[in-house]
C-alpha cells in the first residue's frame, strides 16, 4: 500500500451526537436515581430492598438504558483516544476490537445482573 | 507604564542546526530604551545584540501574523504583548508542535496544509452579476469574527489534538476559516464543505478544551464556529 495521508471516512456526526445524547440521559438518570434513592418508600439497607426496588419493569427498562448508554458513551471515548494517540493502523485496530468485546461483554454482564436481582 | 531604561531578562530557545547538535536555552538580558513597548521591539534591541538570534516579523502591527512565539507558556504575538507585563526571565519558545527551522522559527508547511484543505476561496458557479453578490446585514454579521483570523497559527499550536495529528486534523483556525465560507450566503459548496468536514479525524478530534480561544490573539473564537458547523451537520442530518 502507498503510504499516504489519507482522510475522507465521512462519519464521526452520529457518534459525537450519541456521545452528548448519552451523557445527558446518564446525567439525568444519576440525578433522578439519587433523588428517588433519598425519598424511596422501601427500605433499601439490603439485598431485599434492592432486589425489590429492581423486581420492578420501570426501574430495569431505565437502568438497562442507563448501561447501554454507558456502554456507546465509553466506546466513543476510548475509540477517540486511541485514535489521539495510537498511530500504527494495525494495533489501533486492535484496540478498537478489544475495547468493542470488553464493552458488550460488560454489557451482557450487567444484564444478567440487572434480571438476575429480581429472582 | 515604563518611561525610563530598564533591563529585561530572557531565556530563549536557541536551535541552529548547522551548528547545535541539540537545542538549549539561553540565558540573555537587554536594555530597553524608554520607547520600547512590546516584546518584538525587545526582540529587535536583542538581534542587535546578538544578530545570530532568528525569528520572524513583518508588521509589527498585529495584523500579518508573522511574529507568533510561545511566550511564558502561551502563545501569542510578540508584537501586541507588552513587554512590561511579563514575569522575568521571559521564557521563550518556538510555536509548540511544529518542527524548528531555527530558533524561534518554525515550519507551518502543515498548518497552511490544513488550511489549503477546507478551499479558502467563495465557490460560486453562477455568473457574476455586474457590480456585486449582494448580502442582508444579518448574512454579513454572521461573517464577523471569522474572516479577521490572520493565520499566526497561535491557536492550531495550542491544540493537543493538532499536536498529535497534524497531518490528519484540520485544526482550530483551519476549521474557523473553513466555517467563515460554510456561513457565507454566496457560497454555494456548504454541502460538499460539510461533507468534507464530517470525518472523525478532520473535524471530530477536537474535544473543545479551547486553548484556541484563550490564545487567540484576535479574540475570536474557533470553538464556537466548530460547534456550528457541527450544529449544522446535525441540522443537516436530522
Amino acid at each position: 500500500m502507498v503510504k499516504r495521508v489519507i482522510t475522507g471516512a465521512h462519519y464521526g456526526l452520529k457518534d459525537w451526537l450519541v456521545q452528548r445524547v448519552t451523557a445527558i440521559y446518564m446525567a439525568l438518570f444519576t440525578l433522578v436515581f439519587a433523588v428517588g434513592f433519598l425519598f424511596c418508600p422501601l427500605k433499601l439497607d439490603g439485598y431485599e430492598g434492592w432486589s425489590k426496588l429492581f423486581s420492578s419493569g420501570c426501574v430495569k427498562f431505565f437502568s438497562f438504558l442507563f448501561i447501554l448508554s454507558l456502554c456507546y458513551h465509553a466506546w466513543i471515548g476510548m475509540r477517540d483516544i486511541w485514535m489521539d494517540y495510537v498511530k500504527p493502523a494495525g494495533v489501533r485496530l486492535a484496540l478498537h476490537l478489544v475495547t468493542l468485546f470488553l464493552l458488550i461483554g460488560y454489557a451482557g454482564w450487567a444484564v444478567r445482573i440487572l434480571w438476575g436481582l429480581s429472582a | 507604564m515604563q518611561t525610563s531604561k530598564r533591563t529585561v531578562q530572557f531565556k530563549i530557545y536557541r536551535y541552529d542546526p548547522d551548528k547545535d547538535a541539540k537545542p538549549y536555552m539561553q540565558d540573555i538580558s537587554v536594555e530597553l530604551e524608554p520607547t520600547d513597548k512590546k516584546l518584538l521591539d525587545a526582540l529587535v534591541r536583542l538581534k542587535a545584540k546578538d544578530d545570530s538570534l532568528s525569528f520572524r516579523r513583518s508588521c509589527r502591527e498585529g495584523v500579518c501574523g508573522s511574529d507568533a512565539v510561545n511566550i511564558n507558556g502561551n502563545n501569542a504575538l510578540a508584537c501586541l504583548t507588552d513587554v512590561d507585563s511579563l514575569p522575568q526571565p521571559i521564557v521563550l519558545r518556538p510555536l509548540p508542535g511544529l518542527p524548528v527551522i531555527r530558533d524561534l522559527i518554525v515550519d507551518m508547511t502543515q498548518f497552511f496544509k490544513q488550511y489549503h484543505s477546507i478551499k479558502p476561496y467563495l465557490i460560486n458557479d453562477e455568473q457574476p452579476p455586474e457590480r456585486e453578490r449582494l448580502q442582508t446585514i444579518e448574512e454579513r454579521e454572521e461573517l464577523n469574527g471569522l474572516y479577521e483570523c490572520i493565520l499566526c497559527a497561535c491557536c492550531s499550536t495550542a491544540c493537543p489534538s493538532f499536536w498529535w495529528n497534524p497531518d490528519k486534523f484540520v485544526g482550530p483556525s483551519g476549521l474557523l476559516n473553513a466555517y467563515r465560507f460554510i456561513a457565507d450566503t454566496r457560497d454555494q459548496a456548504t454541502s460538499e464543505r460539510l461533507d468534507d468536514l464530517n470525518d472523525p479525524y478532520r473535524l471530530f478530534r477536537c474535544h473543545t478544551i479551547m486553548n484556541c480561544v484563550a490564545v487567540c490573539p484576535k479574540s475570536l473564537n474557533p470553538t464556537r464556529a466548530i460547534n456550528k458547523i457541527k450544529d449544522m451537520m446535525v441540522s443537516r442530518a436530522i
